[in-house]
């Protein structure tokens, strides 16, 4: 094959001691993208599943892809609303296009260069964490976001984020949702409110999003209905307004083995429980909530299928994922009600526990550990 | 008869399965390679061109002098063959195919005969896969009648018409233990075991692979404890210990199952511990062959020597080759090739070792234990209950293409080597 071989021919170019030897892992990185190397077994298994990074990684960004579309759409769709033109889709779609293809190209730039160095410095293999991270941040984003903010997000998100701990692997706390705190405390009035969530809005016109209703007073009978919820056809970040596209995604991520299912279902646990609990003392608008509202509201299915779940900064034990689920829930719902100063409760419950999952695997091993050496104990009691 | 049920795990189906016909094949070489055992450091007692019998001593472990390994044919010593630092890699006998063979009968101490005849090396000890210490009382003794591994020969078609040496094996091992023999059999295998021996247990398992593997079914029974020592052995080791007790010879024959997709004609052979065997397979050049399973077995390159304990040859082709967008393409055959299907990376995915290891440890962090050679975690997370060969499958899951095995393999020789 013609590509093969100029590969082979540039390739001792990008070896050790090679003129581009410095770009060693950048070279590897796209060998690797074009062909999976000829790299066989040497001791140990002789035979491998054909799963590797890229595939488990590529599959969460397949999963993202309806997501990604019906946003894209919607995002045309707002905007037209707002200033009251009737167009056709393909002028919607477009649109929504224009806006968003920018905020790939600084989320992809931004984030694959510092990958890249740091790949170099550290003479390693690149990554394909950032394909996904770098996918899932415009999906968190509010359509309007100053692409300079982005870009600092971006880098903040991964090189304090992600490098400082290791790289892809090693990270404490989610990279795509520390790009969107980051932004959401550094410049609150870009990240929230009623003018942020729609593309050029017309002034006149509320781009309210449900969870800013609840929080600034209203009662359920303010919201879209329950059918506009699922389909997706309101205003917010730009990923996580269809529930169908981020259930389609899910359930693609179930299948494929790469979401955990305890995580899932025990963060609906979590949040379930916790609505019912506000719904019985309920005093304001915002405790009386019905549970599948607070599902359908605001960023909770996308965080649940495709934040909570990020094996890396999820907990690892079978166990632990059930708490760290419940928890994830729980919190989201508490904060979402008790504090309105911040709607989004989902982003800060999952960075919360990202930092706390490392705590929940160790009390679930070390349950495993005191069994095992109560066993000690006791083999050693009978021999005497 | 207790039940047990191994529920995680996974059924690898690769082409190749051996036929069950059953052909003789008398090896015009064997080897007895010391790096088949771990720890053990040979001492020679022959040179080339020494006349041996079946039974003669090849060499000894400096380690224990008591252990020694015996030539499984009759001939003369061919070749010494080293490595680097003048390491001994195999002594190599050429049968004259007389098969004389040292009578042992009139040893009488049980121990001593098996040590004496070179059958003791088929017993080996938990923790450490290591060669079983004849000074030890082990716990229990541990026998799988059964393999679950890729195209693991049938034990049942290899066992046909030896059930006599079978059950005075049994016998013999019911004798070096104050615990039990657990005979392990797997559900539709034909009743094998008859003895009378008091402490002889057989157990029924079920369940995907690894319910064949001696290391489940020690977990399933009776973990081991820091500080205890059980020993196991195969089912031919089982038949050459009792051949041993009925006619005071060290019978040698080993029938192995030729399997993989690059064998033609896959099936059984009769021969000899250590056989080369070469001229039986007939294979073109990008094939790997393995002596043992594709989870677990030794890749043999230049001459194809049986290793000492593999009952099983498996023969597949190389996947030394590119595929463009390999990552991305739907795959619909798995596991034909030795593609690692991908490079090294972090460990990122979780969960996933945990569906195919059926232990009651962490496999995650106790790898993560074994990496870093803290020794206080291993034994913490069950380093003794396992050995490398129980996370071959969560290497070959492995989406990380780490050598799993590998780490569990050094960091029980770093606790071996600090500890013994």
């Amino acid at each position: 094959m013609g590509l093969r071989n100029n590969i082979d021919k540039i390739k001792p170019n990008f070896e050790e001691g090679g003129k581009f030897a410095k770009f060693h892992s950048t070279f590897e990185a796209f060998e690797t993208f074009l062909y999976t190397p000829n790299r066989v077994t040497t001791n140990g298994a002789h035979i491998r599943n054909y799963v590797d990074m890229k595939r488990s990684l590529i599959y969460v960004v397949f999963a993202l892809i309806p997501c990604f579309l019906f946003g894209t759409w919607n995002i045309g769709y707002q905007h037209f609303l707002s200033v009251g033109e009737s167009v056709t889709f393909w002028q919607t779609f477009g649109y929504g296009l224009l806006k968003i293809i920018p905020l790939y190209i600084v989320s992809y730039i931004v984030g694959l260069a510092i990958e890249f160095i740091f790949a170099e410095i550290r003479h390693e293999e690149v990554n394909e964490g950032y394909f996904v991270t770098g996918f899932l941040i415009p999906l968190i984003m509010p359509v309007d976001v100053p692409l300079w903010m982005l870009a600092i997000a971006v880098a903040f998100a991964v090189i304090i984020g992600k490098e400082v701990f290791g790289g892809s692997g090693m990270n404490v706390v989610n990279p795509a949702l520390l790009a969107r705190a980051f932004l959401f405390f550094s410049y609150p009035s870009k990240m929230t409110g009623d003018n942020v969530w729609i593309a050029e809005k017309a002034d006149a016109y509320s781009g309210a999003t449900p969870l800013g209703t609840i929080f600034n007073g209203g009662s359920v009978n303010d919201l879209p209905s329950l059918a506009d919820l699922f389909i997706g056809t309101i205003p917010g970040s730009v990923g996580e307004t269809s529930k169908i596209a981020i259930l389609i995604g899910g359930i693609f991520l179930i299948i494929t083995g790469i979401a955990s299912l305890r995580i899932i279902i025990s963060t609906f646990i979590g949040a379930i429980a916790m609505t019912l609990v506000f719904n019985v003392l309920g005093t304001n608008p915002a405790m009386e909530v019905p549970f599948y509202y607070q599902i359908m509201m605001g960023g909770f299915l996308f965080g649940t299928f495709f934040m909570a779940t990020d094996p890396v900064t999820a907990a690892q034990t079978n166990i632990g994922k059930w708490v760290y689920g419940f928890l994830i829930g729980a919190i989201a719902i508490l904060i979402r009600v008790a504090n309105p100063g911040y709607p989004e409760g989902m982003m800060l419950s999952i960075l919360l526990m990202n930092v706390f999952a490392p705590l929940i695997d160790w009390c679930v091993v070390a349950c495993n550990i005191r069994k095992r050496k109560k066993r000690w104990a006791a083999a050693e009691r009978s021999d005497k | 008869m207790d039940k047990i049920k191994i529920r995680k795990g996974l059924d690898i189906h690769i082409e190749g399965e051996a036929t069950k016909q059953l052909e003789k094949f008398e090896p015009k070489f064997c080897a007895l390679k010391p790096t088949d055992f771990i720890g053990v450091l040979p001492k020679l007692h022959v040179a080339e061109g020494d006349d041996v019998k079946i039974g003669s001593v090849l060499f000894h472990d400096k380690n224990n002098e008591k252990i020694v390994f015996t030539s499984p044919i009759s001939g003369k010593v061919k070749a010494i063959v080293r490595g680097e630092k003048r390491a001994i890699l195999a002594v190599i006998v050429e049968n004259d195919g007389k098969n004389e063979s040292i009578d042992f009968s009139s040893v009488d101490n049980l121990i001593d005969r098996m040590l004496q005849s070179g059958i003791w090396p088929m017993l080996r000890q938990r923790p450490f896969a290591t060669i079983a210490n004849p000074d030890d009382k082990p716990k229990h003794i541990y026998v799988s009648m059964f393999d679950t591994a890729p195209l693991a020969p049938d034990y049942d078609f290899i066992i046909e018409n030896q059930n006599d040496a079978l059950a005075k094996g049994i016998d013999v091992l019911s004798k070096l233990t104050d615990g039990n023999v657990y005979v392990n059999v797997c559900r539709d295998a034909r009743p094998c075991v008859s003895t009378n021996a008091k402490n002889v247990v057989v157990t029924e398992f079920s369940g995907p692979h690894p319910a064949g593997n001696v290391g489940t079914q020690i977990n399933a029974i009776s973990p081991i404890n820091k500080g205890e020592v059980v020993w196991y052995c195969y089912p031919q080791d089982v038949i050459a210990i009792g051949k041993l007790f009925l006619t005071g010879r060290y019978d040698s024959t080993r029938i192995i199952a030729t399997t993989g997709s690059a064998v033609k004609n896959p099936h059984y052979y009769q021969t000899r511990i250590g056989a080369d065997i070469t001229p039986i397979l007939n294979i073109d050049d990008n094939a790997r062959v393995i002596s043992g399973n594709v989870l677990t077995g030794t890749k043999i390159t230049d001459n194809s020597f049986l290793c000492y304990h593999d009952s099983q040859v498996t023969v597949i082709p190389e996947g030394n080759k590119y595929k463009m967008f390999g990552w991305l393409k739907p795959v619909f055959k798995r596991f034909t090739d030795t593609n690692t299907n991908g490079d090294t990376r972090p460990y990122i995915m979780t969960g996933q070792f945990e569906r195919v290891f059926p232990f009651d440890i962490y496999p995650m962090q106790l790898i993560k234990a074994c990496l870093i050679k803290d020794i206080e975690q291993m034994e913490e997370l069950g380093i003794y209950e396992v050995d490398a060969e129980d996370f071959a499958l969560c290497e070959v899951i492995d989406p990380s293409k780490t050598p799993i095995q590998q780490i569990i393999r050094e960091g029980l020789e770093f606790i071996r080597k600090e500890t013994c």
